[in-house]
């Protein structure tokens, strides 16, 4: 097991939450090659080779995995949705335009509901946060070490899958809101806004400096707790996620490619392939009895045989508490998407109203 | 966990599918969804409207059903009175042409029985001298008198 050994434990844990980072290295640093200590000549554009690395590159490094996940879930949303908008007719909805008509009229009654200002984008921008968090928050559901092991059979050293536990998208999606908010404060109460950040709560100019700090401290603490918020409680359900499937090397069901890699990582002399193997089985096995082939009896069987042959009992609990967790994580996922999203809406609400 | 480029990345990633979201998505599914909501509604008002439009027709055909019962009943009423009345009249006029024919009748035979007796009289004057005539030839027969008298008796 590898929780026994707590030098490749700690090691398994910063490997998880390593990005992997393009950046600049600043001239004079000294790079750790396979051929001795590198001392960079002049600024460099790279790749970063570790943990040090990054830290070593400061500001001027972009989070490749993290852009990467996140621009593509966005461009899922984008056409799931275009494609709706595509076939959207005044005629009886087909099943798929039922599912985005659902979700468009939970969010438009959410800002209904919330927002009383007049603004055609308050709507759009709701629906983006909520699904594209939601894809986001999403990917935390797929096997922790499933893609970074793929990735890294392919040479991609580092990987973190999923965007929503990068403080960086956290924050940066915030901040869009954050200017938003800035913007229509000013442009609906122009001069009324500096009234309200210097006249609230104490209607007296002596208390200027007293009222400007008060609201000031109030209105950044809006797109810091937003973004910390998602962040944190990713980023919390991500660990847990890597400690569970830490705890069993081995494991079964969402575990089973996540436990069968992790034996591999710690060389437990077991072949990801024959996991991987495995994994296509049970999935196959499952969708037979979607499709009624077999009974659902049998299904069970086959299932807890190939899981048996795979990982044992032991890896069958590791499984089980992989599946307790994400089962309890989807209700995470979707809350976090909807708290951003009903925050943002009244943030921007708050920003449209005249009186305070 | 350090701060750095990719939340400006992500920054402007947002703001573009934002965009693209506003532009391309937003607007043309809430418009279906509205003008679908405004399409149902006409249709389940007009269904209404049918509703109402059949309740009314059926009532109007029920009323003119009604009235056109009471109208045939009159008809059938006035008919029935008309043919008692002319069976009446009828019989009225049966009974006097019954009675003009009788009196006339009556008439006649009064006329006839005048007649009659007139010619009686006329002839039972001839006879009557006929009668004494033979009485005178044949003397007195009492037998053959009275033979006699009895045959003119008879003869009356």
């Amino acid at each position: 097991m590898s929780g026994e050994n707590p030098a490749s434990t700690t090691e398994y844990i910063q490997h998880h939450l390593q990005n992997l980072v393009y950046g600049k290295l600043p001239g004079g640093f000294e790079r750790q090659t396979e051929n001795g200590t590198e001392v960079l000549a002049a600024d460099t554009w790279t790749m970063a080779h570790g943990a040090t690395e990054a830290a070593a590159m400061g500001f001027w490094a972009i989070h490749v995995d993290s852009m990467a996940w996140s621009i593509g879930l966005g461009l899922i949303f984008c056409w799931m949705f275009r494609r709706a908008a595509v076939r959207a007719t005044t005629g009886v909805p087909s099943g798929f335009l039922n599912f985005v008509e659902l979700v468009i009229e939970f969010i438009d009654s959410t800002v209904k509901d919330s927002f009383h200002g007049k603004n055609k984008m308050v709507a759009p921008l709701a629906l983006t946060i909520f699904v594209w968090i939601f894809l986001m928050n999403l990917m935390d559901l797929l096997p922790v070490d499933l893609i970074p092991k793929v990735l890294m059979l392919a040479g991609v050293e580092y990987q973190k899958i999923v965007p929503s536990t990068d403080p960086n998208i956290t924050m940066g999606m915030a901040l869009g809101v954050f200017v938003l908010m800035l913007y229509y404060n000013i442009k609906i109460k122009g001069v009324g806004f500096i009234k309200e950040l210097t006249m609230h709560p104490f209607n007296h100019w002596a208390f200027i400096p007293i009222n400007l700090f008060m609201e000031l401290v109030g209105l950044l603490a809006k797109p810091f707790s937003l973004g910390l918020r998602l962040f944190g409680n990713m980023y919390a359900g991500e660990m847990i996620f890597i400690l569970i499937a830490m705890m069993f090397a081995a494991g079964a069901g969402t575990g089973l490619v996540t436990g069968g890699l992790n034996a591999q990582l710690f060389g437990e002399g077991t072949n990801a392939i024959f996991w991987l193997v495995i994994f296509v089985l049970v999935c196959g096995v499952c969708w037979m009895n979607l499709r009624g082939k077999i009974s659902t009896g049998r299904t069970v069987l086959l299932t807890l045989g190939l899981l048996t042959i795979g990982g044992g009992v032991f890896a069958l609990g590791g499984g089980l508490m992989q599946w307790g967790w994400a089962i309890f994580h989807i209700l995470v996922i979707t809350l976090q998407a909807f708290i951003f999203m009903v925050l943002t809406i009244v943030y921007l609400s708050m920003a449209h109203e005249e009186d305070h | 966990m350090n701060i750095n480029l990719t939340l400006f990345g992500q920054m402007v990633t947002f703001a573009i599918f934002v965009w693209f979201c506003m532009k391309f998505v937003w607007p043309v599914i809430i418009t279906a969804m509205e003008e679908r909501q405004q399409k149902i509604a006409d249709g389940l008002d007009a269904a209404d409207r049918a509703m109402r439009d059949l309740e009314a027709a059926q009532d109007k055909a029920t009323d003119q059903m009604k009235e056109a019962k009471q109208e045939a009943a009159g008809i059938v009423d006035q008919a029935n009175k008309r043919a008692n009345q002319i069976v009446e009249e009828a019989k009225q006029q049966a009974i006097t042409e019954g009675d003009r024919l009788k009196v006339a009748a009556e008439a006649e035979i009064e006329q006839e029985i005048n007649r009659a007796k007139e010619e009686l009289r006329a002839s039972v004057a001839g006879l009557a001298l006929a009668g004494a005539e033979k009485v005178l030839e044949a003397s007195i027969d009492d037998k053959a008198n009275r033979a006699l008298v009895d045959n003119l008796a008879s003869q009356l």
